[in-house]
């Protein structure tokens, strides 16, 4: 059973329920230290697996390949998006009463075609059906509501659950068919009678035609009537009930297209201050914007760069520079940046340089040629943090991901596979052999499978409870229950 | 993966390769480096062309290849070694030269040690003495001992027009922007071949097929050399006829 919500306001700024799990660890952040990870050891929590989504044969469908992961704002649901354009969403189970201490499972809930293939007649070319992010809103009453998006249109979906229906009309009969007015000798009223759970999702809401460039982001405002959409060149403001129009509130396109140099590869609202968002370029620059101060944001309120380090500048340096991704911690004190090779932690009071820096797979650093010859260096990871913001996630090849925690300084490196995927069997941690003597167990470089990439993962906002999405696979593992 | 390295690479990357800049003249790390980063160019343009898309190209991924293009020119016309891929090289040719391309990972700190930039007589004489070597070594394929001579013939011809082809490749990257502005597969193809009107027949592209002709057209780097450029022009017109072509199926429907 889920509970109705809060007071629902009158649309503007009112409490999200449940509300957001505040941190309570209060950081200090210690200034520009690098952790190469491995410092202090390997991390005290440890992995179990819950459960793998998808199928297990070996030729994967392109259809299939999952494209985004989100939970929503109690973690009950966890939706997911492919590229053949569909939705899933699963439900965790009820505790058990028998078992309390055993986590409830997710089950598929509701399964729905979002986005479908396209095609651009005047620019002759296809709009992919892919689901680039899905963000949920927070739950107002019985019915769950997610904004997907494509490429090119963003869409509002209700799902809602159906388990009784009418019976007893007076002027159908119970297959449907009208009855006959004159036919009708006595009254009687209709009654409810149970069925079986029906999930129904609708589309409420279709944002579409105001996106010259692919979308990347989604983000939704605190206040829980607008939302951002950013794409290549542009972000854009929504009111959650009008379709039929936005506006503008960031364009870098130059007015010379030659002139192009940079684009914008993600953006995030602030958790708590409404007017405060922020978006991330390719060369490696983050600006923090201010509503209040213009219509139109292209001047940054604030903007974190970390100078380049001339000793280790070569060809690549502007491409492993750019952020794929950028999510506020939950206090909403930090953020969070993802490069190709490295994860940092900016505190929104300090522009010049990142609090926390950890290396994701620096031993591909000698490998980037190749990695940009095999488009890999163009690779799109994201990045989480946990509920109480002490500990972040990341994937890397190989299926491996990568969490950090940030007070001890804890890593670890652990691997979505079939092989691993008993029930409640511990993750054993990985380790990628850099030197020329590999140890038992220890992967090489070379042996590392780059098809096998963990883009999208993503973390419950209360529980250690982990989804990560491994090509068309979706793995859900639980912090180890003593 | 099989394409993990570049053809014909010994694995340096691990084997401390430090021993090519280390024990070798500097000399010889020059045209290694080079070749490498020329290398790096070609494979920057080929993943430049945008021919087999469908579906719009990622504008991300274009900017960065640009930039990293630019960077290289750039880098390539300080050094005074600016030379264009002239109508000699085939397609093929300019993949086959994809070399061993680990040394430009490493940080332009490594690399200053070995580096420098000899004057171009004694950079023919040097390049010739070192064929030998290099070919052992850093590239293991027959086409890679025909690069450097392409190279030097490259060398000699466009050294006496740099001007004229360095306007030509800023021209050429320019109208790579322009064609993601217009998002037209015809103005992409316009940049680096011939127009072929018959390919985008709308139909023709509905439909799927595509010709042999417009395959050959994308191997080929040819027109980066030829100074007439008329795409623009063709650009219109093309544009034109498509425009015409696509308002007459919808009229019809």
């Amino acid at each position: 059973m889920r509970d109705p919500g809060g007071p629902r306001g009158p649309g503007r700024a009112w409490r999200a329920f449940p509300s957001l799990p505040p941190s309570l660890t209060a950081l200090s952040p210690s200034a520009g230290a690098a952790r190469a990870g491995g410092d202090g050891g390997s991390s005290d929590v440890q992995w179990c697996f819950l459960q793998v989504k998808g199928a297990i044969d070996e030729d994967v469908a392109e259809a299939d390949i999952i494209s985004t992961v989100e939970f929503n704002y109690t973690g009950d649901l966890l939706a997911t998006g492919d590229k053949g354009g569909r939705v899933v969403i699963f439900q965790r189970e009820q505790e058990p009463k028998t078992r309390p201490l055993s986590r409830g499972e997710y089950n598929v809930y509701s399964t729905f075609q979002s986005h479908e293939p396209e095609f651009d007649y005047l620019k002759s070319l296809e709009i992919e059906e892919k689901i680039n992010k899905i963000r949920w809103l927070p739950q107002q009453n019985a019915a769950h509501f997610l904004l997907s998006t494509n490429d090119k249109t963003i869409k509002l979906w209700k799902i809602s659950e159906r388990d009784k229906r009418a019976e007893g009309y007076n002027l159908k009969e119970e297959d449907g068919r009208l009855r006959e007015p004159g036919r009708v000798t006595e009254l009687r009223v209709p009654t409810l009678k149970p069925m079986d759970l029906m999930v129904e999702a609708s589309p409420r809401r279709i944002f579409a035609n105001a996106h010259t460039y692919h979308i990347n982001s989604i983000s939704v405002n605190s206040d829980y009537a607008t939302y951002l959409s950013a794409d290549d060149l542009r972000i854009n403001l929504w009111h959650l009930e009008v379709t039929n129009r936005s506006f503008n509130i960031v364009d870098i396109k130059p007015a010379n297209m030659e002139e192009l140099t940079e684009v914008i590869t993600a953006a995030e609202f602030h958790p708590h201050q409404c007017n405060t968002f922020v978006y991330s370029s390719s060369k490696g620059t983050i600006r923090l914007c201010d509503m209040r101060s213009a219509a139109l944001c292209d001047q940054h309120a604030k903007f974190f760069e970390e100078p380049e380090d001339p000793s280790s500048r070569s060809f690549f340096s502007e491409i492993i520079s750019s952020i794929s991704d950028v999510k506020f911690s939950h206090n909403g004190r930090f953020m969070m940046t993802r490069d190709y090779l490295s994860v940092k932690v900016w505190d929104l009071n300090m522009e010049n340089k990142p609090v926390e820096t950890y290396q994701v797979h620096e031993y591909l650093r000698s490998k980037l040629c190749s990695l940009y010859e095999n488009d890999c260096i163009f690779d799109k990871f994201e990045c989480c943090w946990n509920g109480s913001d002490s500990t972040i996630m990341t994937g890397s090849y190989n299926n491996f991901f990568r969490t950090f925690e940030r007070d001890t300084l804890r890593d670890s490196t652990l691997e979505a596979s079939r092989e691993s995927s008993k029930p409640r069997a511990i993750l054993k941690p990985r380790k990628v052999c850099t030197t020329g003597k590999r140890k038992k167990d220890e992967i090489s470089v070379d042996s590392l499978d780059f098809n096998k990439k963990i883009l999208h993962t993503a973390w419950h906002p209360m529980d250690n409870i982990i989804a990560v999405a491994a090509t068309n696979n979706l793995y859900l593992f639980q912090e180890k229950m003593n | 993966m099989d394409t993990m390295f570049v053809r014909g690479l010994k694995r340096k990357c691990f084997d401390g390769e430090e021993d090519i800049e280390g024990t070798l003249a500097g000399i010889k790390a020059v045209p290694s480096y080079n070749l490498q980063r020329q290398s790096l160019l070609d494979m920057s343009l080929v993943k430049l062309q945008l021919c087999h898309m469908l579906v719009e190209p990622n504008l991300c991924r274009s900017v960065l290849i640009a930039n990293t293009v630019r960077q290289i020119q750039e880098e390539m016309t300080q050094d005074g070694t600016w030379q264009m891929i002239n109508a000699q090289n085939t397609g093929q040719a300019s993949l086959d030269r994809l070399v061993s391309t680990d040394i430009l990972c490493r940080s332009s700190g490594d690399q200053a040690e070995g580096k420098h930039v000899p004057a171009y007589g004694t950079f023919n004489k040097d390049f010739e003495s070192d064929q030998a070597q290099d070919g052992s070594e850093t590239m293991s394929t027959a086409s890679s001992v025909q690069a450097p001579r392409n190279l030097q013939s490259n060398m000699w011809e466009e050294m006496e027009n740099p001007q004229e082809n360095k306007g030509n490749f800023q021209k050429s990257l320019d109208q790579i922007f322009e064609t993601l502005e217009n998002k037209s597969p015809n103005s992409v193809e316009d940049l680096f071949s011939e127009v072929d009107n018959s390919y985008y027949d709308l139909d023709t592209m509905l439909t799927g097929m595509m010709t042999n002709t417009k395959m050959g057209h994308c191997d080929s780097l040819e027109t980066f050399s030829s100074p007439t450029n008329t795409a623009s022009n063709s650009n219109c017109k093309s544009d034109l006829n498509d425009l015409d072509h696509i308002v007459e199926i919808l009229v019809e429907s």
